[in-house]
């Protein structure tokens, strides 16, 4: 096997709170191959952003990646560079796609401008050259009538609009390893395929790797190769995409995929995963899942799971590997008299 | 239509608001006169400012078609002398806000850009600063250095009056650094001395804008307070406080010596302090409308149901 793009090991990033120790991503570890697409799926205060930023090295105090940690970007330990090195990495070589696109422009400049800023950062060029590499690079993202709109300030495009600029200047440097951080939230789902379809076909035309965090599964199923699963600033599952939708097999994905919607699903409420996810100062002993899990027996409560290896690609953790038997619903088996 | 203006448009749009504002057009017009007769008056204005005149049958005469301001106790021409003060007193005024603007910027971008410990020991400092009344610090460092020269004046008064402009700037730069937008340029690869430049520092330039204005109308008053006591700008140099201080002697007698400088001050920091409360409706961010358009480019009051009423 080729070295992969990224390699993550053993991530963990700390925040020292006053309430506690948050260990909001605790001992995460995936690839990315070059060109590939992965998608980083989970409820809201899972650790995927903070996964997401801690590649980049953007944590602040009183937060912290933990020694021990290791992110091996083409095969560099981007944990050893110094600071400097470090800016020369993002944008250039690692670049990311924030969440809202209005917020993630400056309102006091032009969007050519800012495209053209991460050009000059990186560039030597003029700064004409870098105006026109940008006018390029937002024709390229397909705003219409680009020499103009570069231009413009944020706030006189529409958001669509704005996250292409976002993605224009993530892509003009041609960077091997995109992290979108949830790049279609905060847009109409028209228009949230129109973004993804515009981040798949410059992938393919760039050949750039994108890490894609998502709490839609919608998004995930529409644009990724391999999906890892996070709950409690863990993985919890890893699959590729159709070995996931097909056979899910960590209870936290399964409730994933119950609750979203289906076409044709007759009038039928959506199914939800009880609880919520505790805070990252205070995961539950054992499986960090059990206390919202259908299926939790006392091994759960007290042993925390391995990731065990269930198929080809296929990690999952969950007891339920080494006991596929328990895999019954507590109403259900409560029905049925057995102990739970 | 909002979503085709041009940069120009935009630009001519903040002049066009700036010139329709009730409250911005008139001190910006006297500014501008009492600065073109600071530049141009003492040149133009054939008497001397500093020159006496026949000391028996010039001095202390009143406001006369020769002397339209009338003559000082050293038969001086106090028209030449307000036109020579105002470049004094401008120009002392309007450099000391830029050195205090300056530093307090910086100072502010760095405290409030860096957070943690950095920032809490930086504003600390400004605490203790803004403990100490500043004219009692002028007063104090003016009586051992004196006669002061202009040069110095201006450093001391830039020097002491930069903490208040730390303090906003920090506050604004607190609220700026946690927008996407900086974390986006940081994920770019931009520095911290970029981030701080080129990010932070426009999006917290109005209310320097206005801090400034209203500074140098301010500042005014204080030099002009220090003239007058006589350890400010030093004679024969006049400024609008030394000459009021050369008339307020004979306040009963030759009026005119005191009353114009006077007036010179009261109009121009009126215009400054009214110019700065209009920018601040004008420049304040949260009068702006999503579009863009902001509060005042709504149709005008005058036409509005208030005045019909």
């Amino acid at each position: 096997m080729p070295e992969p793009l990224l390699h993550v090991e053993n991530l963990r990033t700390y925040f020292y709170t006053p309430s506690g120790v948050a260990r909001s991503v605790d001992g995460v570890s995936f690839d990315i191959g070059a060109g590939e697409t992965v998608g980083v799926v989970g409820e809201s205060g899972c650790g995927k952003s903070v996964t997401a930023l801690s590649i980049l090295r953007l944590i602040r105090p009183p937060g912290r990646v933990e020694p021990g940690s290791q992110i091996l970007f083409r095969g560099r330990d981007l944990a050893t560079l110094s600071e400097k090195e470090m800016r020369d990495v993002r944008g250039a070589q690692i670049a990311m796609v924030f969440q809202e696109p209005m917020s993630a422009l400056n309102p006091v400049f032009t969007v050519g401008d800012q495209v053209a800023e991460v050009v000059r950062i990186h560039g030597s060029g003029s700064r004409k050259d870098a105006w026109n590499r940008a006018v390029e690079m937002l024709e390229t993202v397909g705003i219409p009538a680009a020499g103009e709109r570069a231009h413009e300030y944020p706030h006189q495009l529409s958001g669509g609009m704005r996250q292409r600029i976002v993605i224009a200047m993530a892509l003009v440097m041609n960077p091997a390893l995109v992290v979108a951080d949830e790049p279609t939230t905060a847009l109409d789902v028209t228009i949230q395929a129109q973004i993804l379809e515009l981040l798949g076909g410059l992938q393919k035309k760039f050949g750039t790797s994108i890490l894609m965090i998502t709490h839609d599964l919608g998004v995930v199923a529409e644009s990724v190769s391999r999906v890892i699963v996070m709950y409690g600033g863990e993985v919890v599952e890893q699959a590729d995409v159709r070995d996931l939708f097909a056979h899910a097999h960590h209870p936290y994905t399964e409730g994933l995929l119950r609750a979203m919607p289906h076409m044709g699903q007759q009038r039928e409420r959506l199914a939800t995963i009880p609880g919520t996810v505790p805070p990252a100062t205070s995961w539950p002993e054992g499986c960090r899942f059990h206390d919202r899990c259908p299926y939790a027996w006392e091994r759960c409560v007290r042993e925390h799971p391995p990731l065990y290896q269930i198929g080809v690609n296929h990690v999952s953790r969950c007891h339920l590997a080494e006991e596929p038997e328990r895999r019954v619903p507590h109403e259900i088996a409560a029905a049925a008299g057995a102990p739970v | 239509m909002a979503e085709t203006a041009s940069v120009a448009e935009r630009r001519r749009s903040f002049g066009a608001r700036f010139w329709r504002a009730p409250g911005a057009r008139w001190p910006a017009l006297i500014i501008l006169a009492v600065c073109l007769a600071a530049l141009a008056g003492p040149a133009l204005w054939h008497e001397s400012a500093t020159a006496q005149g026949n000391l028996v049958t010039m001095q202390n005469r009143p406001p006369s078609a020769a002397h339209p301001f009338g003559t000082d106790e050293a038969s001086r021409d106090v028209f030449a002398r307000v036109l020579l003060g105002a470049r004094v007193s401008l120009s002392v005024a309007a450099l000391s806000v830029l050195i205090s603007i300056t530093i307090g910027t910086l100072y502010g971008l760095v405290a409030g850009y860096a957070g943690g410990r950095v920032d809490s020991a930086l504003m600390r400092l400004i605490d203790a600063m803004l403990s100490i009344p500043r004219v009692l610090l002028l007063l104090a460092v003016l009586a051992l250095w004196y006669p002061v020269p202009v040069t110095g004046l201006i450093l001391l008064l830039g020097l002491t009056g930069w903490f208040g402009v730390s303090r906003l700037v920090r506050a604004e730069v607190r609220v700026a650094r946690n927008r996407d937008f900086i974390s986006a340029a940081r994920a770019l690869g931009a520095s911290h001395a970029r981030i701080m430049l080129r990010h932070l520092l426009p999006n917290v330039l109005a209310p320097v804008i206005i801090a400034a204005t209203l500074g140098v109308g301010n500042v005014i008053v204080l030099e002009a307070g220090l003239s007058y006591l006589g350890i400010g700008v030093q004679q024969p140099l006049p400024s609008w406080g030394s000459i009021f201080l050369d008339g307020s002697a004979s306040m009963a007698t030759a009026w005119w010596v005191a009353l114009f400088p006077g007036l010179a001050i009261v109009i121009t920091v009126l215009a400054f302090n009214v110019l700065g409360d209009s920018l601040r409706d004008l420049l304040d961010p949260r009068q702006v409308d999503r579009q863009g358009a902001p509060a005042l480019e709504r149709p005008r009051r005058k036409h509005g149901p208030r005045a019909r009423a």
